[in-house]
């Protein structure tokens, strides 16, 4: 800290809430002045000790996080969550054996795990959606999703509208989307820009581009630059989402980040021994592709990028957008389901 | 030299300067305690069944999920804290000097008279800051308390204003289109009552009070003016007061014994309730170190003393130690508990008559139907009620205007009467002007001829007697 702690004081106007008690609240604003007083020796108030008592109240709580992966099977949606959390938080599904089977109809299947970390508990829930993009007819084939993100928000709506309501509400809400683009180098799919532009309005969107070994830094690049452009031209707003940056500190970090989207990643939870050390890693015949290694892969961005510096950002944008936005049209759509309007508007899920 | 009027967002520059170094050692210890405790908490044989649903998962290398806190924290820093303490106290017990020790500031309040006729509450919000933190600070004073000849009617307007504020965050909450994240809480996290420093008992008007608050607000008892009981009274009169709340059944705040950081010292500080504080702003030199202290013949009494009075056991607590607990307690419990009432009383339930469970959207759509049913039979009454007068006004004025006419028909004959009457005057005028010319003339004919013969005579004559001649 450069300057040392200060305890500024400055008066503003004072609280609204007199205008209901105007007889016994008296709105007082002290007259105008100006104190100067030499340099005093006052001592530490301890106002600063709130974030401290923070600090130790999310611990004890606990913090719960909800992450979706959506692609195709085969993309490495499973290995990449392992990688992530280094744990085997997705069971793999390998096929060959007669029992698994691509799913005739997409699935969400969610799968909740504790886990720890210096102290800090996290209830961390993974939603896969098998059965994604496999078909031969993929139209509709964000309803299914759609439709559990928004009964999510339902969920916690119900829960805090409700006159007894628990003291913490579970939010199973889901705060994060991956969705995973195959690496075919040269654009965006109809089925990658439908989903995309119609999720990124519910949920927060992060694009990965799956199995980055197979193409090379030009093709990333060229790559990466056109998915921009796609997603540009059809109005998707992926995280961060331009319009959330809240000051120009944020913009920065942001802007930065817009820049490098999608993260072109590798996943793998095999080590290997490279120069002395152990790393997770894929090896070939050409060589061993370290997944925490920038040079190699963006693995590492995108784990910064979700886990250790936006998490509590992604989850906010999620509370108190996200879910106001879907509150606001529940709540409207059961007025004008009333005044007999019913018809007039868009049935809410489908944008 | 303090100008008159008024104006709003003032920023005092009145600056309070505590670099870290200098802070008491005491504090700085109990910082570093606080984060000693938390690293403590990762020994890997504690284990807590967080959810029935989730399984235990164990990982194998450092994902980075523990500067999650830290995350939480840095969003909470650049939004700022809100804070708000009540204070109740007989006029003159010492309050706004309590709160300008607790935060060392001038909060410039005035000395109000003893003369108000009934119990008024002042609220004044403040921006502080220290170090990195901005808190939104707003202190509401009763005015007047305990003054009044008849203090029946005392607590209610604190609890009316209690009240207040947890209607307004419930509005808010129940808003279609909300800001909770940018509402300025205004609801009262800690009310620090006042208690007067008689050394015997707890007076009835106090009881009354904290037991009309117990279940709305957090309330830490102080003695005040803690520099007039000598210590063995105080040990007396804190033992007759705490046993004076539990018979008389009034809950008071209990400091938090949950969490093992905070355990001891908070168990510890419970035994020392009600705290004895003294405040004062005034600096006295003490062994070369100018501390806040209030001066006697006798003595010196140093408010950061520990062995003086609780005043630093107090600013712990309420600051140091519990302000988020004081903030989620308020949340949790007591709003929780209004909101509960309060929609209750509206008439919505969680289960219908059959046990069914009935949504508050449902119980919400019920109702504002029957509002609108009630809103439009209204409107057509009043629309009823306007189309009869609107009648009513026309037959007046149909009728005024058959009246109207009627006179002017009347007048209009009148009118024409009198005309003819003139006319008929003015005929016989000028008949008679005629009559009176045609006989003027004939007069003046008359008279010409007489003349006539007149002069002919005269000159016959003058012919005559000229002749003579």
């Amino acid at each position: 800290m450069s300057s040392g702690s200060e305890v500024i004081s400055s008066y503003s106007s004072s609280s609204s809430s007199s205008s209901i008690m105007a007889e016994s609240v008296i709105q007082e604003m002290p007259p105008a002045m100006c104190l100067e007083k030499p340099s005093v020796d006052f001592s530490y108030v301890g106002i600063d000790a709130i974030l401290e008592q923070m600090r130790r109240k999310a611990m004890k709580q606990g913090f719960e996080l909800n992450i979706m992966v959506v692609g195709q099977s085969g993309l490495g949606k499973s290995t990449l969550m392992n990688t992530l959390f280094k744990s085997k938080v997705s069971r793999k599904s390998f096929l060959g054996t007669a029992e698994e089977k691509i799913p005739k109809t997409i699935e969400i299947k969610s799968i909740s795990h504790d886990v720890e970390e210096k102290g800090v508990r996290m209830k961390l829930t993974v939603i896969d959606t098998p059965g994604f993009g496999d078909q031969i007819n993929n139209e509709n084939c964000w309803q299914p999703i759609m439709k559990f993100i928004n009964d999510q928000y339902e969920q916690y709506l119900q829960e805090e509208i409700n006159i007894d309501r628990k003291k913490r509400i579970p939010d199973s809400r889901v705060h994060c989307c991956i969705y995973f683009i195959p690496p075919t180098g040269h654009c965006l799919r109809p089925l990658d820009v439908e989903f995309m532009r119609r999720l990124s309005k519910v949920v927060n969107i992060v694009p990965v581009i799956a199995k980055a070994d197979t193409l090379t830094l030009e093709e990333r690049d060229f790559f990466k630059k056109k998915i921009r452009e796609e997603l540009r031209a059809n109005g998707i707003d992926v995280y961060p989402q331009k319009e959330f940056d809240e000051d120009a500190e944020d913009r920065t970090i942001n802007e930065k980040i817009r820049e490098m989207i999608p993260f072109a990643v590798v996943g793998s939870d095999q080590e290997y021994q490279v120069n002395g050390r152990r790393l997770l890693g894929r090896k070939t015949k050409w060589g061993t592709i370290e997944v925490e290694n920038i040079a190699h892969c963006e693995f590492a961005y995108l784990r910064d990028l979700l886990i250790r510096t936006h998490m509590q950002n992604i989850k906010d944008i999620t509370s108190s957008i996200h879910y106001e936005m879907y509150r606001v049209r529940r709540l409207n759509e059961n007025n004008t389901q009333a005044n007999g309007l019913g018809d007039h508007h868009p049935a809410s899920h489908e944008i | 030299d303090v100008p008159s009027g008024v104006s709003a967002g003032i920023i005092w520059t009145r600056r309070v300067t505590a670099t870290f170094d200098s802070h008491p050692k005491e504090n700085r210890h109990f910082t570093k305690y606080l984060q000693f405790s938390c690293a403590q908490m990762a020994s890997p044989d504690v284990v807590r069944q967080m959810d029935k649903n989730a399984r235990p998962l164990a990982l194998s290398g450092h994902v980075g999920f523990d500067s999650l806190p830290d995350q939480l924290v840095n969003k909470s820093t650049s939004q700022g804290f809100c804070f708000n303490i009540l204070c109740i106290g007989e006029t003159g017990i010492g309050k706004s000097t309590l709160m300008d020790t607790l935060f060392n500031t001038n909060f410039e309040n005035f000395e109000s008279s003893h003369f108000e006729p009934k119990v008024k509450l002042r609220a004044q919000t403040y921006d502080l800051q220290e170090s990195n933190v901005r808190l939104k600070l707003t202190v509401v004073n009763t005015v007047g308390f305990g003054d009044q000849m008849n203090k029946q009617e005392s607590y209610q307007h604190i609890v009316d204003y209690i009240d207040t504020q947890f209607e307004s965050y419930l509005q808010e909450e129940l808003k279609i289109k909300r800001s909770l994240h940018n509402y300025h809480d205004s609801r009262i996290h800690a009310c620090l009552y006042f208690i007067a420093p008689s050394g015997h008992s707890l007076k009835s008007l106090d009881l009354v009070t904290m037991k009309k608050l117990d279940s709305k607000v957090n309330i830490i008892p102080v003695i005040a003016k803690a520099d007039t009981i000598s210590k063995s009274e105080l040990h007396k009169f804190k033992i007759k007061i705490m046993s004076e709340l539990v018979s008389n059944g009034v809950q008071i705040y209990q400091f938090p014994i949950d969490d093992e950081t905070v355990a001891k010292i908070n168990t510890a500080m419970n035994g020392h309730l009600p705290f004895a504080v003294v405040g004062s702003t005034e600096e006295v030199n003490i062994g070369n170190k100018m501390v806040k202290a209030r001066q006697y013949p006798w003595g010196v009494v140093q408010v950061e003393n520990e062995n003086h009075c609780d005043f630093v056991k107090l600013r712990e607590m309420l600051i140091c130690v519990n302000m988020e607990d004081l903030r989620e307690q308020t949340h949790t419990r007591h709003y929780e508990l209004y909101r509960r009432c309060k929609l209750e009383e509206m008439g919505f339930k969680d289960t219908d008559p059959e046990c069914k469970p009935v949504s508050l959207q449902q119980t919400y759509e019920a109702k504002r139907q029957e509002f609108l049913g009630e809103l439009q039979r209204r409107e057509e009454e009043m629309r009823q009620t306007f189309v009869q007068r609107v009648k009513e006004k026309e037959a007046e004025l149909k009728d005024a205007e058959r009246e109207l006419q009627g006179k002017f028909e009347q007048l209009k004959r009148l009118h024409a009467d009198e005309k003819s009457k003139l006319e008929e005057k003015r005929r016989s005028l000028e008949e008679e002007m005629s009559a009176f010319s045609k006989r003027r003339a004939a007069t003046e004919l008359l008279q010409a001829q007489a003349f006539n013969a007149s002069t002919n005579n005269k000159k016959d004559k003058d012919r005559k007697n000229s002749g003579f001649m």
